[in-house]
């Protein structure tokens, strides 16, 4: 059952030489050859490019390597919008079939740099639109607790490779909610790190403003261990911040939240809210206070508005940054007898009905006549938001909710009204409008059938140690992580 | 938000649509459109715009020459390419 066990212990046991970095390989590709037929998280993998990294790191694992480079022969996969020298990236669209990376992003040179065996193209919502995967331009990768339901999304690949234990940790990212929700519906842990704590050099863009790259794994250590490899300043983006990385795992191992204080929102209490959801993360809540936290209501006011200010920025930075998709310099190409018909037959072929809504939504709000009172009016609501969040952290150390209002939906069950789907982001989008940073933790199941349920906490910015701190007393002293999915 | 005419938006964001494309894209971002309105409920006089978490300084660095990819690494994806360069229909007669 080596697949099933955290990279913390998989490095350890790596590093003491009881097990190879080929074996912890072969043992996710074992488990891929069992259980992706029915999950469907991968859209490919190199296994021959794979082999050759893991050999390399057993080599190093010979000459003591082990000391200096942390995950060191771990094996991890990536979601398909993060560029890896040599192979493809596609965002899961056909615009890109083909696309071969020309370079390495940051995060895949820190992972490498640490030693990590990068493998495998994690399915996403197209472009990273959406919140199923059923946006897909290829298909919908399934739940690993239930395949009639879908993982989450947009990063539901990376979400449901870990909860099925083929991959020992995943790396995806996160613009709305895209790591935590997926994150949650899996029963797997998401952190969505502050804006520019993770450089997006590499990160194909979706909305500038508010794209982050993150760690999706199965214990709250192993999210501190990847947290720490991929964060810190780089010149190549020139929004990541100057500021230094903390050892995130010495936040760990609390046993004690005596001191912390933790905001439940007023404005959170609302209906919809699946009751199985509501009580798993009530019961965290007391359980939050017997570790010593103390709970405290706060207020944030413009928070019924968020989904409608996502709603504009993230489709206007869309419109903006996915113009590069023209059909001249990469990717697909439709003939056409002068350029704007190229450009124009090459989009309509090449990006699914996700993408042409956002694109063409964020071009009206940006358009001559419409801007003022869409997109200029969203950023100021965009303040307003960011406003609430500061006060309520002056008051607080950290906001307990709900990840997602309901547990994995049915496949199908929403892909027909776009509005439904985006207010199942209702509790993590207004996280990416301010920046602040926002983790999923499990914290419970549905009765029958048996679904993750998760919990955010979100924290000010560059707050992820507390956020660590917290989930990881939390993670300790509930069982939640330990239930292994049907299909892990 | 009678006066959203996705055809034109379309030809803006340069994506050629079928017409039962048009119907129902017009249709979904009709919806979409009504729900977003409830932004004007928001009093927002005096508030300045956000575009970015953080505020932003530029970033200068000195004007040398470093490491960026080849000809050919720059060129290998593109749909048609000949003697070092992207090729695009006539513009110009």
């Amino acid at each position: 059952m080596l697949h099933r066990i955290s990279v913390t212990e998989l490095s350890g046991r790596l590093a003491r030489r009881e097990v190879s970095a080929r074996e912890a390989l072969e043992s996710c590709f074992a488990q891929i050859d069992r259980v992706d037929p029915q999950v469907k998280a991968f859209l490919s993998i190199d296994r021959a490019d794979a082999l050759a990294q893991a050999e390399a790191a057993d080599r190093g694992l010979a000459s003591g390597e082990a000391a200096t480079r942390p995950l060191l022969g771990v094996p991890i996969a990536l979601k398909d919008v993060l560029c890896h020298r040599g192979q493809p990236v596609g965002c899961a669209s056909k615009i890109l079939e083909g696309f071969i990376s020309p370079y390495d992003g940051t995060v895949v040179e820190k992972l490498k740099a640490a030693g990590a065996v990068l493998f495998g193209r994690l399915n996403m919502d197209e472009f990273a639109m959406g919140s199923s995967t059923e946006n897909s331009a290829y298909w919908t990768s399934l739940n690993p607790w239930d395949t009639t339901r879908i993982p989450g999304g947009s990063s539901g690949g990376c979400a449901a490779a870990v909860a099925a234990n083929e991959a020992f940790a995943t790396i995806g990212s996160d613009t709305g909610g895209s790591i935590r929700q997926p994150a949650a519906l899996c029963g797997c842990v998401g952190v969505k790190p502050t804006y520019g704590r993770v450089s997006r050099y590499g990160l194909v863009a979706f909305a500038s403003s508010l794209d982050q790259i993150g760690p999706f794994t199965k214990t709250v250590g192993d999210a501190a261990l990847l947290l720490e490899t991929i964060s810190g300043h780089d010149r190549r983006d020139s929004t990541s911040l100057e500021e230094p990385v903390p050892r995130y795992r010495d936040f760990l191992g609390a046993t004690s939240l005596k001191g912390l204080r933790i905001g439940v929102v007023k404005e959170f209490q609302i209906g919809g809210l699946d009751p199985e959801v509501e009580a798993s993360v009530a019961a965290a809540v007391k359980h939050l206070e017997s570790l010593g936290a103390e709970i405290r209501e706060v207020s944030l006011p413009h928070s019924d508005y968020a989904a409608a200010t996502y709603y504009i920025l993230a489709p206007a930075e869309a419109s903006a940054n996915l113009a590069r998709f023209d059909g001249v310099r990469y990717g697909r190409r439709v003939e056409g007898p002068d350029p704007f018909e190229l450009n124009s037959r090459t989009r309509g072929a090449g990006f699914g009905p996700e993408v042409k809504r956002r694109v063409i939504l964020g071009t009206y709000v940006l358009s001559s006549g419409y801007y003022d009172a869409y997109y200029l009016r969203a950023q100021k609501v965009r303040t307003l938001i960011s406003n609430d969040f500061n006060k309520a952290f002056g008051e607080v150390d950290a906001i307990l909710s709900p990840t997602a209002p309901t547990p994995a939906f049915r496949v199908g069950e929403k892909a027909s009204d776009p509005l439904q789907m985006y207010l199942s982001d209702i509790f993590t989008i207004s996280c990416n409008l301010a920046g602040i940073c926002g983790l999923s933790v499990p914290c419970g199941f549905t009765s029958s059938p048996k679904l993750p349920v998760g919990m955010q906490l979100l924290g000010p910015a560059l707050g992820e140690g507390t956020l660590l701190k917290i989930a990881h007393a939390y993670e300790q002293s509930t069982p939640w992580h330990r239930d292994v999915a049907p299909l892990g | 938000m009678s006066d959203f005419n996705i055809q034109y938006v379309a030809r803006l964001a340069r994506i050629a649509l079928t017409p039962e494309e048009e119907q129902r894209l017009g249709d979904q971002l009709g919806n979409i459109l009504g729900y977003i309105a409830k932004l004007r409920e928001v009093d927002v006089s005096g508030v300045e715009p956000m575009s970015h978490a953080f505020p932003l300084a530029n970033v200068m660095r000195p004007d040398e020459a470093g490491e960026s990819l080849t000809q050919d690494e720059a060129l290998q994806n593109a749909p048609s390419r000949s003697s070092g360069l992207f090729v695009v229909p006539n513009i110009v007669e």
